[in-house]
C-alpha cells in the first residue's frame, strides 16, 4: 500500500510525496530483561504505536498506560526481576486492530482470582489496580498460561477514524488544503 | 520525566508541587518518603498539587491511596489540586476521584483545611 499526501504551496503549486506517516503493518517482537529499563521500552514502543495507528492522544495514552501496566507484571509480579528470566512482547496492527502481547515466565496469574479494586472493600487497598486498569482501557484481554508464564494478549479496536486509512490497499489521496 | 517535589507553605497547608510521573521506579517511592516525612513532623494539612503530574500508574495510584489513608490514621489530612486531564482520567476510571477532596483552585482548598 502506498499513501500520498497531497500540500498546496502558498505559491499555488502542488506538493505530492508519499507520507512519511504511513502506518507500519506486520509485527514486531522483542525479547527483553526483567528490569524497569525493559518496561520502559515497551512503553514507548506501545507510544510509538499508536502515534503510528493514528489514535488520538486519550485513546493512545490509555493503551500505552495499558501496555505498560502489563509489562510491570511481567517484569514484577510474573519474573519477579529475576535476570534469568525474560519477558516478551510483540506488536501488531493488522490495519484493524492493535494486539499487543506480554508474556512472563512466571508461576502463572490466575485473573479469577483478582480482586476487585472497585468494591468497597478493596477502593483504599494500596494495590491491586494494574490488571483493572488493563481491562479498562482495552477492548479485549486474554489471558493464557504458557506453563510456566502468563500471557496477555491485549487487543485496541481501532475506529474508522483512525484506521480506515489502514485498510485500503489502494493508492489514496489526502488533501490537507 | 522523573518526578520532582517542591515545598512549601501557606496559611498552616503544606503545599508539594509535584512535576512529572507518579510511576513504580519514577516517583512513587519519592512520594510515598515526602509524605511520610511531612506527617512525621506533625504537618496535618497536606495538599498535592498535581498540575504538572501528566501520567500515573497503578502504583503511583497506590501510593495517593496510602498517603490518604497514612494521614487519616495520624488526624492528617491529604488533598489533590489541580488534576490533569489524564490524571483525573485514571482517578475516575478507578472510582478513587470519589475518595479524595478535589480541588482546582489553591485558595480554595486551603480554605477548605480550615
Amino acid at each position: 500500500m502506498r499513501l500520498f499526501l497531497s500540500l498546496d504551496k502558498p505559491d499555488g503549486q502542488k506538493i505530492e510525496a508519499e507520507s512519511l506517516t504511513e502506518p507500519q503493518k506486520g509485527r514486531q517482537s522483542f525479547k527483553l530483561a526483567s528490569t524497569m529499563d525493559s518496561v520502559a521500552e515497551v512503553e514507548a514502543a506501545a507510544e510509538r504505536m499508536t502515534q503510528s495507528a493514528g489514535l488520538d492522544e486519550d485513546e493512545g495514552f490509555r493503551v500505552a498506560m495499558a501496555v505498560r501496566e502489563a509489562a510491570v507484571n511481567a517484569v514484577l509480579h510474573g519474573n519477579g526481576y529475576d535476570p534469568s528470566k525474560q519477558i516478551s512482547a510483540s506488536f501488531e496492527n493488522n490495519g484493524k486492530s492493535l494486539i499487543i502481547t506480554i508474556a512472563d515466565e512466571g508461576e502463572g496469574l490466575d485473573p479469577e482470582k483478582i480482586p476487585d479494586p472497585l468494591a468497597p472493600e478493596n477502593l483504599l487497598r494500596g494495590t491491586g489496580r494494574g490488571i483493572f486498569l488493563i481491562r479498562s482501557f482495552l477492548d479485549e484481554v486474554h489471558f493464557r498460561q504458557l506453563h510456566p508464564g502468563t500471557e496477555l494478549t491485549l487487543v485496541k479496536h481501532l475506529s474508522p477514524a483512525a484506521g480506515n486509512h489502514q485498510d485500503a490497499d489502494a493508492p489514496q489521496d489526502l488533501d490537507t488544503k | 520525566m522523573a518526578l520532582s517535589i517542591a515545598t512549601r507553605q501557606l496559611d498552616g497547608v503544606t503545599i508539594l508541587d509535584l512535576s512529572g510521573r507518579i510511576t513504580l521506579g519514577e516517583g512513587s517511592v519519592q512520594l510515598r518518603d515526602a509524605i511520610r516525612d511531612l506527617i512525621s513532623k506533625g504537618d496535618k494539612n497536606i495538599l498535592l498539587s498535581l498540575g504538572d503530574v501528566n501520567y500515573i500508574d497503578s502504583s503511583g495510584l497506590g501510593e495517593l491511596v496510602s498517603a490518604f489513608t497514612t494521614a487519616k490514621n495520624q488526624n492528617a489530612e491529604v488533598k489533590l489540586l489541580n488534576l490533569t486531564k489524564k490524571v483525573k482520567d485514571v482517578l475516575q476510571v478507578t472510582k478513587l476521584y470519589t475518595v479524595f477532596d478535589i480541588y482546582d483552585d489553591e485558595a480554595h482548598a486551603i480554605g477548605s483545611f480550615k
